[in-house]
């Protein structure tokens, strides 16, 4: 529950005092590696593609990497590529890259599912993209475009220009061996894409036992549009920045810009002065309590069903939030903000309003807060709606590389903001909050009190605000006009979102814009859990297991 | 028992005199009242009295996309409280609404289904998008998923620009609809490029060819074709 990270360093396979003892793991893999290379912060291990299962199972058991952040899959002039970025939970500076190379004629890759759950998604995403075939995938088929599309969008040869056919039913017939049916006990339910209470476009195929949901799988898809293409076609240094704000469009802009920013400033070596450091937190903080203020509001319209109460407390907190960040930005949802190097421009003047204004809210803070709970958390109708259900025990959120608030509640200490620092956080005092129930009561209450942390951090910010010399406020490093990363550079990066850990994979061919751009969001591997937590349970259960994962589909479907 | 208190037969008043008292009674002095003067009746056209009623109680379709959404939301909610102008209460179900608002990205996997929710609102509707996305497809135009814009789809009758638009803005555009509907204005008619229709009756081609064995004759299908959108 502190900054200070227990020590629990087990003899674990290539783990030394100084890090990560790259040599130690190419012995524990022996022949299998064909060839090494060096990435930025990490090493990448090149595997043969029928070899992929073997190589992470001897990973993930001897030498501890739990965690598969993200998946990336790319096409090259002359082959596939399908890159595995590992971590550990524990420790998310150790990371390493496996990569997987498949020829042009016969892109098929052994999968990685049996390892890691979250590949099922990852893999699917990179076989509808890019078209690479996953051997031993227990669901190869599309997951963003509709079954019918013809094409790999993100592959060298696709013409966006031809026509495409999408079918209005989506792969089954709500009516087929329903109730109605002798001999079926089952019924078939859709939920969504237009239904109030997915949080957006999100389409849930649901079979129900009675009251008890049988069976459920996401379909995703309904706001796929082209994130990580429109990245690509844009430069470094200025164009890209405005889409971060989209991913996540739930005021948690200022988080995903620092995503970008903090990849592409490792990329191309910028320096970030301490000034805009300490800005960029107490903005990022301020759209951390925005983006869970929706959190918390939104779950209390899907348990409790009503549009007034506990929605409306919260939509006037945030209110008061994008009051401050249009102050600072200019803008009350699509921030814009950051710049590479650092901030766009200083606090307004005059700086005392300015401060006083946050002061004034995080004074406020407390007592709001104390609203909540007493409307939602010591509410005993609200207690027995969420205690115990939708539950999610720590190895399986791991397993499904859930982070944020959802791996937290579940026991999962893990966050980045403490374990791979970035920012000006390392300097100031504040706790991660964990809880252990890992059921949809300890992931509202989570957020509720990683509220009160951002408000801490947001405090310190402010302190070291009003006293920072007048001639040391350096809000821009020097940032060359064109950025042009080194040749066949490639970075993975990640921050700490609102939604758990943000990450973004750069290739860059040393031109001005990124040759592969990776988006890895948290809520598409969060929203992955969801069958863990719902099945067995009833369908309000289903509701509010899927509120408490707080998903932003623009941020799932990119 | 003293006579002061027994009514006098010279005064007698009918039921009605003796309940009005004097004059009109003052809890029943509002405006319109004020406005119709001694008579209790109008005189107008119906058409003109239905369409100040359409256009003074509107009911919105709860139905997000995007980012607009939250702003949309923030228009519901405290502060806008998009409800003070006649035109608030969101409906979950599309057959108890009159107003959709677009609030987002349309993609190729969404716009049939936006169509249906659509076509499944009660006449008379209105269409009211917002934000880039529904006018062109805004900052995502040129990506290989996006449809550019919501009139490819369903016919629209307020575009409200911004990227999102601000709750002030969105209201503004309300109120304009409320004002053209009550003018008796209906949405321009707009051509359609992408509409639902019967995979058996599309034109035979290379694409429809190759999924013939895919897509039953009698489904509903959506066909893009990106090279006419603007």
């Amino acid at each position: 529950m502190s900054l200070e990270r227990p020590t629990d360093r087990t003899d674990t396979v290539g783990v030394t005092e100084e890090g990560l003892d790259y040599d130690a793991l190419a012995d524990l893999l022996g022949d299998r590696v064909v060839s090494r290379e060096q990435h930025h912060h990490t090493e990448a291990f090149t595997i043969r593609p029928d070899e992929v299962q073997d190589v992470l199972f001897a990973l993930r058991d001897q030498a501890g990497f739990d965690h598969c952040s993200n998946v990336t899959a790319q096409e090259y002039e002359n082959r596939f590529e399908t890159i595995y970025h590992l971590k550990k939970y524990a420790d998310p500076t150790q990371e390493l890259s496996v990569v997987v190379p498949t020829s042009k004629d016969n892109p098929v890759s052994e999968s990685a599912e049996p390892v890691y759950r979250t590949a099922d998604w990852h893999e699917r995403e990179a076989y509808d993209l890019v078209g690479i075939q996953y051997e031993g995938h227990p669901d190869m088929r599309r997951i963003l475009l509709p079954e019918t599309w013809k094409g790999h969008p993100m592959g060298l040869d696709y013409n966006q220009e031809k026509p495409q056919i999408v079918t209005l039913e989506a792969h089954a017939n709500p009516l087929e061996d329903d109730e109605h049916d002798a001999g079926a006990d089952t019924m078939y339910l859709n939920i969504g894409p237009h239904h109030p209470a997915t949080h957006g476009v999100l389409h849930i195929e649901t079979v129900l036992d009675g009251e008890q949901v049988a069976h459920v799988e996401p379909d995703i898809g309904y706001l796929h549009r082209c994130e990580e293409q429109m990245a690509q076609q844009g430069t470094y240094r200025h164009e890209i920045m405005p889409y971060p704000d989209r991913w996540d469009y739930v005021s948690a802009g200022i988080l995903n810009e620092w995503a970008y920013a903090r990849t592409a400033e490792e990329l191309t070596d910028l320096d970030v002065p301490d000034y805009a450091q300490v800005i960029r937190t107490m903005s990022a903080e301020l759209c951390r309590i925005a983006a869970h203020m929706l959190a918390v509001g939104t779950f209390a319209l899907d348990v409790y069903g009503e549009f007034t109460a506990t929605f409306m407390y919260a939509f006037r907190d945030r209110e008061v939030v994008e009051n401050i960040l249009e102050d600072l930005t200019g803008q009350r949802l699509m921030f814009n903000y950051l710049r590479l190097g650092g901030v766009a421009w200083d606090l307004p003047e005059p700086r005392e309003a300015f401060f006083e204004k946050i002061r004034d809210f995080l004074d406020g803070l407390p007592h709001k807060l104390d609203e909540y709970h007493d409307l939602l958390t010591s509410n005993e109708i609200f207690q027995l709606r969420c205690a115990n259900t939708g539950v999610l025990d720590a190895e399986t959120a791991k397993q499904y590389g859930a982070t944020g608030p959802v791996a937290r509640a579940s026991g999962v200490d893990y966050d980045i903001r403490r374990d791979d620092p970035y920012g000006y956080y390392p300097e100031l005092d504040w706790d991660v909050v964990t809880a252990e129930e890992g059921d949809n009561y300890a992931r509202v209450l989570c957020r509720l009190q990683e509220v009160e942390e951002s408000a801490r951090i947001i405090d310190q910010c402010v302190d070291l605000l009003e006293d920072w010399p007048e001639d040391d406020r350096e809000i821009q490093s020097n940032v060359p006009r064109t950025l042009r990363p080194d040749d066949d550079a490639e970075i993975y990066r990640a921050v700490e979102g609102a939604k758990g850990e943000l990450g973004i994979y750069i290739r860059s061919d040393g031109t001005d814009k990124p040759a592969r751009f990776k988006i890895r969001s948290p809520a598409f591997s969060n929203l992955q859990t969801l069958p863990e937590l719902a099945v067995g349970e009833y369908v309000p259960d289903l509701i509010a297991s899927l509120a408490s994962l707080d998903i932003v589909l623009g941020e799932v479907d990119r | 028992m003293s006579s002061d208190n027994q009514p006098q037969t010279a005064d007698a008043q009918t039921t009605q005199e003796a309940r009005m008292g004097g004059g009109t009674d003052n809890r029943f002095n509002s405006k319109l009242r004020n406005a119709f003067g001694s008579s209790p009746f109008i005189l107008t056209k119906f058409d003109s009295f239905m369409n100040w009623v359409r256009g003074s109680s509107m009911f919105m379709l709860q139905f997000g996309i995007a980012c607009c959404s939250i702003e949309m939301m923030h228009t519901y909610a405290v502060k806008h409280d998009l409800d003070r102008f006649g035109s608030g209460v969101p409906r979950a179900s599309p057959r108890q609404a009159d107003v959709i608002i677009v609030p987002g990205t349309i993609v190729s996997k969404f716009a049939p289904r936006m169509k249906r929710v659509y076509d499944q609102m009660p006449e008379p509707k209105f269409v009211v998008s917002m934000g880039s996305c529904t006018i062109s497809g805004g900052p995502f135009q040129k990506g290989y998923n996006v449809v550019k814009g919501a009139e490819e789809v369903i016919p629209v009758d307020i575009h409200v620009p911004g990227c999102p638009p601000r709750p002030e803005a969105l209201i503004y555009g309300v109120a304009k609809l409320q004002e053209r509907i009550s003018e008796g204005e209906s949405a321009p008619v707009t051509v359609k490029p992408y509409e639902l229709q019967q995979f058996g009756d599309l034109e035979s081609d290379e694409l429809v060819d190759e999924l013939a064995d895919e897509i039953d004759r009698d489904t509903l299908v959506m066909r893009y074709n990106w090279n006419d959108s603007p």
